[in-house]
């Protein structure tokens, strides 16, 4: 992976972009247990597959989320943040936990 | 060098997955101290072929947190005595290791470490810039203009070893006890019933046992979801680079948190480098040129006159990282499952007190002491072990 298509830029070099890590569900910190909190903080889906991940282009400080296959290193597909969030009724796969909650983004931050 | 076992047996006391330093240690120790011979070792791939053969096979024990560092040099003293321990020469060799530092906040925190290190009796002292160029007259102490080194945390027991004659002489040593090491054999799945561990899956066959051992790397979290076990754990691959042969001019190991360079020179004269981590999850150990001209550009700033060296090989393991850069060790809510994980860019050294500990606590159902400060349930309880005295990661 060498080249990333970012949504707002177009194709650029891997080195402009900074990786956040998975987008992941936040549970309601007021309403879910100590052990939910903590599972959230720490834990993390460490098995390759394909994963929705967050993604910084620098330059621009433009954060968009990557389709990405981690076993394979070739990006799926990316998406602007914001249709990400309108798509999250059909995400599948490794944000199944994000789509049961409704929302991919869900308030996360990487 | 090994028997060749040309089937699984029915039933093991203990099976060990992974067939690399720490499997092999394990089984070493399980065999020599403990009197448990019943052993199956299992390896998808070959013997010593992924991390312990991948590493910069650096020894220190010059860590930050107290846990930290009497783990690692009990790790040292335990390598002392390896070559004699396996009649096997592992090329053990005493250098020396400075970790530069560039700035004076970097300073203060080798001086931090010089202290914690004192204190628990490991040699290592906070230097001047003077002692770093004495010991280092070829070394450009401006680093290009942009990074003068100010210091170093110096660790005289700072040794590198043959890593991949650590793996055989384990694996030997455990193979003479009757340990049955079956490469080419990948564990499919792992049979709990009532919560304990009955049995496991693999590509030839099913085994009963009711004690299992993972120490397999940037693989754990693979074999953690055969049992729903959720850990911190996640994989980013570290690359390496060795040059040609040259005439010997380093003998120390050098390291530069704030260049990323870690370097030292091989009896052979060739000089083995590594860097940080790559920048992104990633399950593969493929070689990019980025990292290639990084490190070759920082190697720059500290030795210009290595401008026409050539790099021979580059190459990449895959790091099982914790956000505290401590290992998860020891037993787990499965009964039966135990864990030597989360070795991230830290696991070589660590080889021979990993066989220790583990094996105790494989053969005795219970936590060694050393690991305590270790376990899985510490995240659950925000009891984290800060190690930032680890390589290769940013702090």
């Amino acid at each position: 992976m060498k080249i990333l298509v970012c949504p707002l830029n177009g194709p650029r070099p891997v080195s402009e972009f900074a990786y956040g890590g998975e987008v992941r569900r936040m549970p309601d910190p007021d309403a879910c247990s100590d052990a939910e909190w903590s599972a959230y903080v720490f834990n993390r889906s460490g098995s390759p597959g394909v994963k929705f991940e967050w993604w910084c282009h620098i330059a621009s400080g433009f954060w968009f989320i990557v389709e990405r296959d981690t076993a394979r290193d070739l990006v799926v597909a990316t998406h602007p943040a914001e249709a990400a969030r309108a798509r999250a009724g059909v995400v599948v796969g490794r944000v199944a936990e994000a789509a049961a909650g409704g929302a991919v983004t869900g308030g996360s931050t990487p | 060098m090994f028997t060749r076992h040309e089937s699984l047996k029915s039933s093991y006391d203990v099976v060990i997955i992974g067939a690399g330093g720490h499997g092999l240690a394990a089984a070493y120790y399980l065999a020599r101290d403990h009197g448990i011979r019943n052993v199956a070792v299992l390896e998808k791939g070959y013997l010593g072929g992924g991390n312990t053969g991948r590493n910069t096979t650096i020894i220190r024990s010059n860590y930050l947190t107290p846990e930290g560092v009497q783990f690692y040099d009990e790790s040292v003293r335990l390598w002392q005595d390896l070559s004699t321990d396996f009649d096997l020469n592992l090329f053990y060799s005493t250098r020396g290791h400075f970790t530069l530092a560039h700035t004076d906040a970097a300073m203060r925190t080798m001086r931090w470490r010089a202290e914690v290190n004192k204190h628990f009796g490991v040699r290592s002292e906070a230097v001047d810039a003077a002692f770093v160029k004495r010991a280092l007259p070829m070394i450009d102490m401006e680093c290009g203009g942009h990074a003068p080194i100010l210091g170093a945390l110096y660790h005289e027991p700072g040794a590198i070893a043959r890593h991949d004659a650590v793996a055989w002489g384990y694996g030997r040593g455990a193979d003479r006890r009757g340990v049955e090491i079956h490469q080419q054999t990948e564990v499919t799945g792992i049979r709990v019933a009532g919560g304990r561990v009955t049995g496991v899956e693999t590509t030839r066959g099913a085994i009963a046992t009711s004690r299992v051992l993972c120490a397999v790397a940037g693989y754990t979290p693979r074999i953690l979801d055969m049992l729903d076990l959720h850990t911190p754990i996640y994989i980013h691959p570290l690359q390496a680079m060795v040059s040609e042969p040259v005439k010997p001019w380093l003998d120390p190991i050098i390291v530069s948190g704030s260049l990323h360079v870690y370097v030292s020179q091989t009896a052979r004269g060739e000089l083995v480098m590594g860097a940080s981590l790559d920048p992104y999850e990633l399950h593969q150990t493929r070689s990019t040129l980025d990292f290639a001209e990084g490190l070759a550009a920082h190697m720059l700033d500290l030795f210009p006159f290595l401008s026409e060296v050539k790099v021979n090989r580059q190459w990449a393991g895959l790091s099982d990282m914790t956000p505290d850069f401590a290992p998860i060790m020891g037993t787990t809510p499965v009964e039966g499952f135990f864990l030597d994980a989360g070795w991230g860019t830290w696991g070589f050294k660590a080889t021979p007190v990993c066989g220790k500990t583990m094996s105790h606590t494989v053969a005795t159902g219970r936590n060694h002491p050393l690991i305590e400060g270790f376990t899985m349930d510490r995240f659950a309880e925000y009891r984290l072990t800060g190690e930032k005295g680890a390589a290769s990661v940013g702090h």
